[in-house]
C-alpha cells in the first residue's frame, strides 16, 4: 500500500497544492507509484483515486495521455533516444539503429534479459547535442549527451552490472 | 578570458569593448553561478529586495512595460501589459512559470534553469510580487527531472536565506515557490494546457476566453511566463527600462537567446540582441554548414516553423518580432533550425507530421483527425508509394486545419506542411511516382 510506505511524502505532496484542489497532486503520485517496479497497476491507480477524491477512470486517463507513465511491465529502465527532426539531422536515427541492431533488438524493444526497453522518442530539449538519449527509471530521468553507440553500449553494460550486483545482494541478504 | 571590472563580462583584447554582455547566460561567465552565495555575491536577490521594500506592485508592473520586454516562450506578447491585465477583484493570485520546453529546436530554457537557476527564480519572485501572488508554481516538463531535484534545492536555500517565507524584507510579503513535473506532452506548453495538467487534469487546451490573467490557476488569475522571460525581469528592474531599450531593436528590445540547431558547424545557445541577422547567427556564431555546403531552408521557430528560403534576402533578415515574417517565417521562441541540401523536404515534413500526430492531445478534431491524415500521407510520399494526388490531398487537409484548432499546436502543424509543397515542389516532383507505377506495385 502506497499511502503506508511512503506515508511521509505523500504528505509533503499533498502540501504544495491547496486542501481544496488535492487532485493537482496525481502526476507527483503517478511518479512515486512507479518508482519501484516502473509501472503502475490499476490497484496502484485506485488507490491514488482514494487519496484525490477522484475516480480510478481518471488517474488511468491521466496515466494513458502522459507519455512517462506505463500500465505495464516493460524494461525496468528506457533507454529513450530523441529521433526527431534536429537530432535526426545530426545523426540520431542511424544511431538509434545501429544500437539496436547491437542489442539485438527492435526499436521499442527489449531486451532478452528484460532490463533495458530502447525506443524513439520526440524532442528532449538537447539538440545540440545529439546523439543523445534519456534514461527513465523508477528513481527518475537522466540524459546523456554526444553519444556514440560505442558509450551508449558502455552504460548499458554498466546497467546490466549493477542490476547483477543487486540480484546477488537479494539472494544473498 | 578578460573579464570587465565586475567580473562579468567577457571583454575583447583590447579590455574596452565588452564581447559578450550576457544578462541570461551570464553563467557563461561566471562560474559557480549556480550556487546561491556566487548569485548572492554578484548582485543576486537586490532586484527582488528593491522591488518590495521600495517599489509598489504596480510600479514593477510599469518598469517592465516599459522595457519592452516581450513573452520569449513564441508569442512574443508584452509581458508588462501581461501583468497589468491580473484581475485585483478576484484572489488569491499565482504565478506560474512554463518550464515545459518542449519544441523541436528550443533548449535555451533547460541552459538558463542548469546555469543560472536562481536569475530565474529570481524573476519568478519579481513577478509574484508585482501581482500580488503569495505562491508561484515551476512546472517543468517531466524530462527536466534532475533541474527539478536542484531547483527544490535551490528554493530550500532561498528559504533558509529568508528570501522565500513570510514577512520578507521586514514587510508584509509572503512567497512561496513549488515545482510540478509533467509527464511527456508537449501540449503542456500551451499555457491553458499547461494549467489543467497542473491541476491534475489531461494537458487539454481550454477554450479562451477567458485568459488566464482572469481565469488561470485553480480558476484564479494567474500570470503564465516564459522562464527565459522571467530571467530578463531582475536586470530590469535593477538596471532599469533605459538600460534594457538599448539592447535589441525598438519593437523587440532586449537580448534573446537564439538555439541555433540542424546542419551547423557549432550548434548551440546563442545571446545575441534581437534583429541579428540569419547569417550572422549560422556563419558568425554557428561556423556555417556542414562540410561547407549550401544551405537550403531555416525553420526559425522550431518544428512549428514554415520553411524560410535560405536566400540572401533571407540571410540578411534581422531576427526580430516584425522582420522574420517578411521572409515568410515566425521567430517564435528563436529555434532555429538549419536545413542544408542534403535535406530531402518531404523527408522533413514527414518527421514534423509524426511529431505533431504523437503531440496532438485529441481535443479538437481539425487538429487531431487532420495530423493523422498529414501523417499518413507524407508517410506514403517518403515511403515512394505516392502520386502527386496525393501531394494536393496533403495540402488540401492541411489547408482545411487553417484556422479551426482549438490551440496553436493544430495550426503550427500545418506550417512545414505547406510552405514545403509551396516552396519546395521540385523535391516534392522528385518524390512522387507517376500514376501507372503506382498501380503495379
Amino acid at each position: 500500500m502506497l499511502a503506508e510506505k511512503y506515508a511521509q511524502e505523500i504528505q509533503s505532496i499533498l502540501d504544495k497544492y491547496p486542501p481544496e484542489e488535492r487532485r493537482a497532486a496525481v502526476m507527483p503520485l503517478l511518479y512515486l507509484a512507479q518508482r519501484e517496479r516502473m509501472y503502475v497497476d490499476h490497484k496502484d491507480m485506485a488507490e491514488i483515486a482514494e487519496i484525490l477524491g477522484i475516480s480510478t477512470t481518471e488517474v488511468a486517463g491521466i496515466v494513458g495521455f502522459y507519455s512517462l507513465y506505463y500500465d505495464r511491465p516493460e524494461g525496468r529502465y528506457r533507454l529513450q533516444v530523441c529521433t526527431d527532426l534536429p537530432c535526426a539531422l545530426r545523426g540520431a536515427e542511424k544511431f538509434l539503429d545501429e544500437l539496436c541492431r547491437r542489442l539485438n533488438i527492435q526499436p521499442g524493444g527489449t531486451t532478452s534479459d528484460g532490463l533495458i526497453t530502447v525506443e524513439g522518442v520526440m524532442c528532449l530539449a538537447a539538440c545540440d547535442k545529439a546523439p543523445m538519449f534519456q534514461m527513465q527509471s523508477g528513481g527518475g530521468l537522466e540524459y546523456h549527451e554526444n553519444q556514440t553507440v560505442e558509450t551508449a553500449l558502455a552504460f548499458i553494460e554498466r546497467l546490466r552490472s549493477d542490476a547483477a550486483r543487486r540480484r546477488g545482494r537479494e539472494r544473498d541478504g | 578570458m578578460l573579464l570587465d571590472a565586475e567580473g562579468e563580462n567577457e571583454m575583447d583584447e583590447t579590455g574596452e569593448r565588452s564581447v559578450h554582455p550576457y544578462v541570461l547566460l551570464r553563467h557563461r561567465t561566471i562560474p559557480g553561478l549556480d550556487n546561491f552565495a556566487v548569485y548572492k555575491k554578484h548582485g543576486g536577490f537586490k532586484a527582488f529586495e528593491k522591488a518590495v521594500k521600495e517599489m509598489k506592485p504596480e510600479e514593477v508592473t510599469e518598469v517592465v512595460k516599459a522595457s519592452g520586454l516581450r513573452g520569449r516562450g513564441g508569442a512574443g506578447f508584452p509581458t508588462g501589459v501581461k501583468w497589468s491585465f491580473i484581475d485585483n477583484k478576484k484572489w488569491p493570485h499565482y504565478v506560474a512559470a512554463n518550464a515545459d520546453e518542449s519544441e523541436p529546436g528550443t533548449f535555451k530554457d533547460r541552459e538558463i534553469l542548469e546555469g543560472n537557476p536562481y536569475q530565474f527564480l529570481e524573476g519568478v519572485a519579481i513577478c509574484a510580487y508585482a501581482i500580488q501572488a503569495h505562491e508561484a508554481y515551476v512546472y517543468l516538463r517531466g524530462e527536466f527531472w534532475q533541474i527539478a531535484v536542484q531547483l527544490d534545492q535551490q528554493i530550500e536555500a532561498l528559504k533558509e536565506a529568508g528570501l522565500l517565507g513570510d514577512k520578507l524584507f521586514g514587510k508584509d510579503y509572503s512567497l512561496r515557490i513549488f515545482t510540478h513535473l509533467g509527464a511527456g506532452a508537449y501540449i503542456c506548453g500551451e499555457e491553458t494546457a499547461m494549467l489543467e495538467s497542473l491541476e491534475g487534469k489531461l494537458g487539454q487546451p481550454r477554450l479562451r476566453p477567458p485568459f488566464p490573467p482572469s481565469f488561470g490557476l485553480f480558476g484564479k488569475p494567474t500570470v503564465v511566463n516564459n522562464v527565459e522571460t522571467l530571467t530578463n525581469v531582475p536586470m530590469i528592474i535593477s538596471r532599469g527600462a533605459e538600460w534594457y531599450r538599448s539592447m535589441g531593436t525598438e519593437k523587440s528590445p532586449g537580448p534573446k537567446i537564439f538555439s541555433l540547431s540542424g546542419r551547423v558547424v557549432r550548434p548551440g545557445n546563442f545571446e545575441l540582441p534581437l534583429g541579428t541577422t540569419f547569417r550572422e547567427l549560422i556563419y558568425e556564431h554557428g561556423g556555417g554548414i556542414i562540410d561547407e555546403r549550401p544551405v537550403k531552408a531555416i525553420m526559425a521557430a522550431g518544428a512549428s516553423s514554415s520553411l524560410i528560403v535560405a536566400n540572401d534576402q533571407a540571410l540578411d533578415t534581422p531576427m526580430d518580432y516584425e522582420s522574420v515574417p517578411s521572409v515568410g517565417g515566425s521567430l517564435g521562441s528563436a529555434s532555429v533550425i538549419v536545413i542544408d541540401d542534403t535535406v530531402s523536404i518531404p523527408w522533413l515534413i514527414n518527421k514534423t507530421a509524426h511529431f505533431f500526430k504523437h503531440e496532438s492531445c485529441g481535443k479538437c478534431t481539425p487538429c487531431r483527425e487532420g495530423t493523422f491524415w498529414m501523417m499518413h500521407l507524407t508517410d506514403r510520399i517518403q515511403e515512394g508509394r505516392a502520386t502527386q494526388e496525393d501531394v494536393d490531398l496533403l495540402y488540401d487537409v492541411a489547408s482545411q486545419v487553417k484556422g479551426k484548432c482549438l490551440c496553436a499546436l493544430g495550426e503550427f502543424s500545418i506550417e512545414a506542411v505547406l510552405s514545403g509543397i509551396d516552396r519546395f515542389g521540385e523535391d516534392f516532383r522528385a518524390a512522387v511516382k507517376a500514376p501507372e507505377a503506382v498501380m503495379g506495385d
